[in-house]
């Protein structure tokens, strides 16, 4: 199958500059983009291997010795193209802040508690239907300092190759209902509310586990169409 | 016909997850070094620094490459010439340091043909992230002293007086070849990105 990756589904991002998130407005690119045709350099792209996700990557809640304290939580879903066709063997990559809200990283100076027993990376690769499954823990909301008493909406960050070099993406997983939505710039530099709730997950009763855990699912879909839908329907 | 998810920012803590290097309690799956033992082709490094709009470096950005062997081939089933033996694999990641340095050790690509069989001056994809922009961001590195960079059609579409902003120049030297690239977001000599 060949794929085509339209130019014009670029849309759904945000604009480089959103002066609500201050941090955009010295890195945002002010030039127009130059358009070009795609050639073989941009429709390839990292053909990503099994071989660097190990056994246990995709569950963050058994990677130390003990289990890490939070609310257990199923993350999974499809990663999709843009004609709803499940993308197989593509890579998988995730971080996130522990239940208090704290993240790992050096220079995360939150004074919320880190976790012994937990990272927040995780790595998976879809199968050939194009699902995956994370098992981790569900992060908490926590404070930054973009303006007065902001707080970042929980959510886990994802990054996804796709087909090409330029089906790749990386976005962020929200979860429902959450009340900071409605302050939040980074969520709220996507200005269409429908393509807003493309990166809110849904309670999923059906998958969710008794007695164990609750289950969120998460479909991503990524640039990449079939060049020819139209063999079929003659 | 679905909606593609919206992009969101990497934000200023990828590190731990995407480039960890040595630094935190997991494993990396790509690095800054692209040079397997048993490829051919001229062995390079890139070099460079990120800056902002303020000409203030940046030490929260991720870069990505993608790139054909020294052949012009890609290490991707969609390349139909590509060897299946072929170990390079042409991707590679590097997140910048706290001067906004980056650096990738990797070999200089072939030439590949654009969409009507002319052949482009061999480039190297590049893909920027950072906290702080949105969207990751398309652009190229070319190669300093390349003749075929006057006939590149890719060049030919970006205006002549924003052009060095895409070629890496050459360092004075004996040994593997460096090249160096600065790239700024924003602001004067801002680097050329591609709406692709």
């Amino acid at each position: 199958m060949t794929f085509v990756y339209p130019v014009a589904s670029n849309k759904a991002h945000p604009a480089p500059l959103s002066p609500d998130y201050k941090s955009s407005i010295k890195r945002a690119p002010n030039r127009p983009l130059i358009p070009m045709r795609h050639t073989l350099s941009e429709f390839t792209g990292p053909v990503y291997g099994h071989e660097t996700v190990r056994a246990g990557d995709a569950d963050l809640t058994t990677q130390h010795k003990g289990e890490p304290l939070g609310e257990r939580i199923i993350v999974h879903g499809h990663v999709l193209d843009e004609d709803g066709r499940g993308v197989p063997n593509t890579l998988l990559e995730i971080w996130q802040a522990n239940a208090c809200g704290r993240y790992i990283h050096v220079r995360d100076q939150h004074p919320a508690p880190l976790d012994p027993n937990f990272t927040g990376a995780g790595r998976a690769q879809t199968d050939a239907a194009g699902y995956y499954k994370f098992i981790t823990i569900k992060p908490g909301a926590y404070p930054w300092g973009n303006h007065h008493n902001a707080w970042r909406p929980a959510h886990i960050h994802f990054s996804v190759f796709g087909h090409a070099f330029i089906s790749r993406l990386v976005t962020q997983m929200y979860f429902p209902g959450d009340p900071l939505f409605a302050f939040d710039p980074i969520f709220n530099s996507v200005p269409d509310e429908k393509a807003r709730a493309l990166m809110v997950s849904s309670f999923d009763l059906e998958n969710t586990q008794p007695e164990w855990a609750l289950c969120y699912r998460f479909d991503i879909v990524l640039r990449g169409k079939n060049a020819t839908p139209m063999e079929n329907a003659q | 016909m679905n909606d593609i998810t919206p992009s969101q920012t990497v934000g200023p803590f990828f590190k731990y997850g995407l480039t960890p290097v040595g630094q935190y309690d997991w494993n990396d799956a790509f690095t800054n070094n692209l040079v397997t033992p048993d490829v051919s082709g001229d062995r390079i490094r890139i070099e460079g620094r990120v800056f902002d709009g303020d000409g203030v470096p940046v030490p929260d950005c991720m870069l990505e490459i993608w790139q054909a062997d020294s052949q012009g081939r890609f290490a991707d089933p969609k390349d139909k010439r590509a060897l299946p033996n072929a170990k390079f694999r042409g991707f590679g990641r590097c997140g910048t340091d706290a001067n906004g340095t980056f650096a990738f050790d990797t070999i200089m690509p072939g030439q590949v043909a654009d969409p009507d069989g002319k052949p482009q001056a061999p480039h190297i994809l590049l893909a920027v992230f950072a906290r702080g922009m949105l969207r990751h961001f398309y652009t190229r590195i070319y190669f300093g002293g390349e003749a075929a960079n006057e006939g590149d059609p890719v060049l030919a579409l970006v205006p002549a007086d924003r052009r060095a902003t895409l070629i890496a120049a050459r360092e004075p030297g004996n040994g593997s070849a460096v090249y160096r690239l600065d790239l700024r977001l924003q602001g004067d000599n801002e680097t050329v990105f591609f709406d692709i």
